[in-house]
């Protein structure tokens, strides 16, 4: 019987990994190999490029606005999608299904459509400086394009709901139980909050903090179209090297761009591995 | 001792949700307050999430040919130009070729995947699993440079080959998803009993599996098409003369001036994938 069961399982895991073969070929050709001839491209003059990129103020400016960029719209983004989750695990079903269509719909309106959006609203002959001037408010356009108010704006856009929905989610789990214990304990709302509900939220912090972050270092269409030249991130030093210098130094950006989102992933796994023990204590 | 039990008793009271009564009306009063807050901060995130984009149509009938100036006058010579220009046209073939090639890559690929990943032990699913989520992290502009390379070195530069397989590697990890999410709430023991029935394989898999795991492929599916269809950032790096994907042509024309004419593109696109969206959740009602 034992016997039956084991050769019938590994029948069937063969042929699972028979169905799973093309994919991890495709996957293999196309992003594995990919990835391996950007770092051999990036190798091409030894070390280098690499001490290029990493002698030249320009660069070193660019790595610190991409990073800077990153935390400011991770902050921002936290602090406005966490009242926003908390809101939608606590109304009815309707609104519910309403706050979070509204969520979602970056993913049915273009990323394209939604920035000239912006810069329809932003541009100094925009709507939001046509009505500052029609009402007296200002005198002249105020700079809001081209700004990097103008880049905040546009990527906290984008890349709320990947801040809300793992929120969201946390949330959702949270048992009401433990918040009403720690009522009857006497514990103020503040206390409540910050003992009960802010750490038992902390997964979904860290999560959408993580995903915020590592997607905002890698960004390139918002921010050339609402930043100056002066506030360039990495993506579009990378586009533009390639297009007007070559592969090499491009490729070398990508693999410092990609060990920054491995690093990134990384420390995520870590906290994530300490909490869960936490929760196991 | 004495004082002890009272305050367990009181806690006790007040868990069950019986509070003096002199307590309540500030609090909830307070109570009040904070929802408030709550939901000013919650309104004005949620009109920060959809009315810049839904200005986007304004924009695009107003009189000026610079974007956003509200004059008054409303016209629709913008829809009229974007008509007559034929390359919007040719872009909009382009896309719509890649998109479909890429989904079918993608949606075969990533559905045969996820059967094989459901065969084999759970924590090899788990670790497959993660690791084929890579490519929604890994940034877009990364994969562009590595595959712009590879064509380059195998010759297929500005190939249609490599848009499609450029989108295709995106959009696998979408069907994946989308695939498994189904896969997991169908029952196993279904396949077995059709096997003891005498049910080949493949009769197995049409007349028991497909059915029940088709909204899990087809959702996968129309996320891979989504994807692709939008997709700027790699195809920016694959991109020839005669293959110019339309979100490229796009942004080409973004880079000099955001124009009238591409707002009346983003609203054209807009009201087709709201469309799309409307009818799809009218058949699944339907279905119900």
């Amino acid at each position: 019987m034992t016997q039956g069961t084991t050769i019938a399982g590994r029948r069937s895991s063969q042929r699972g990994w028979l169905l799973f073969l093309p994919a991890f070929l495709f996957f293999c050709a196309f992003f594995l190999i990919p990835l391996a001839l950007m770092l051999q491209e990036s190798l091409k003059n030894g070390f280098d490029t690499y001490a290029f990129i990493f002698e030249s103020p320009v660069y070193g400016r660019v790595f610190r606005n991409t990073v800077w960029v990153a935390v400011i719209t991770t902050a921002v983004c936290l602090a406005i999608a966490y009242p926003y989750a908390y809101t939608v695990n606590r109304v009815g079903p309707r609104m519910k299904m309403l706050l979070i269509l509204l969520v979602l719909m970056p993913f049915w309106v273009s990323l394209l459509s939604r920035t000239f959006a912006w810069v329809g609203l932003l541009q100094d002959t925009g709507i939001i400086n046509t009505y500052l001037q029609l009402w007296g408010i200002t005198d002249g356009p105020v700079a809001l394009v081209r700004t990097p108010f103008g880049v905040l704006v546009g990527m906290v856009h984008v890349l709320l709901p990947y801040m809300v929905l793992p929120l969201m989610n946390t949330m959702g789990e949270i048992d009401h139980g433990q918040l009403q214990a720690a009522r009857g304990l006497g514990a103020t709302p503040l206390q409540r909050f910050v003992r009960v509900f802010l750490p038992l939220s902390l997964p979904g912090i860290v999560a959408g903090c993580v995903l915020v972050f590592v997607l905002s270092l890698g960004f390139y269409i918002t921010p050339a179209m609402l930043g100056a030249p002066a506030n360039m991130m990495v993506g579009e030093l990378l586009i533009q090297e390639t297009q007007k210098v070559g592969a090499t130094r491009a490729s070398a950006l990508g693999i410092l761009l990609l060990a920054g989102t491995l690093i990134s992933m990384g420390l995520l796994a870590a906290v994530w591995k300490r909490s869960a023990r936490r929760t196991e204590l | 001792m004495s004082s002890t039990q009272v305050t367990h008793d009181d806690a006790r009271h007040r868990a069950a949700g019986q509070e003096p009564a002199a307590v309540r009306p500030p609090r909830r009063r307070e109570l009040s307050l904070r929802w408030m807050a709550l939901w000013a901060v919650t309104s004005a995130v949620g009109l920060y999430l959809i009315l810049p984009t839904l200005l986007i149509i304004p924009m695009s009938f107003s009189d000026s040919s610079s974007l956003g100036r509200i004059s008054g006058q409303w016209t629709t010579r913008w829809y009229v130009e974007l008509l007559e220009d034929k390359d919007w046209l040719q872009a909009a073939r382009v896309s719509l070729q890649v998109a479909l090639l890429s989904t079918v890559v993608a949606t075969v690929l990533g559905t045969a995947a996820t059967f094989g990943l459901f065969k084999l032990s759970p924590r090899v699913r788990t670790i497959m699993q993660g690791s084929s989520l890579a490519p929604l992290i890994i940034p877009p502009v990364i994969m562009g440079i590595g595959i712009y390379i590879l064509m380059i070195k195998a010759g297929l530069y500005g190939s249609l080959f490599s848009l499609v397989v450029g989108h295709a590697v995106l959009t696998i990890p979408f069907v994946i998803v989308a695939v498994s999410t189904s896969l997991s709430q169908f029952d196993p023991n279904q396949e077995q009993a059709a096997a003891i029935l005498g049910a080949g394989p493949w009769t197995r898999f049409r007349r028991i599996v497909l059915p029940q795991i088709l909204p899990g492929i087809v959702a996968g599916a129309l996320f891979a098409f989504v994807t692709s269809w939008d997709e700027v950032v790699v195809s920016t790096f694959l991109v020839s003369p005669e293959y110019r994907t339309l979100p490229v042509e796009m942004w080409i024309q973004a880079r000099t001036t955001v124009t009238p004419v591409l707002a009346a593109l983003s609203t054209i696109l807009m009201v087709i994938s709201t469309l799309a969206l409307l009818g799809m959740f009218r058949l699944r009602r339907a279905r119900k």
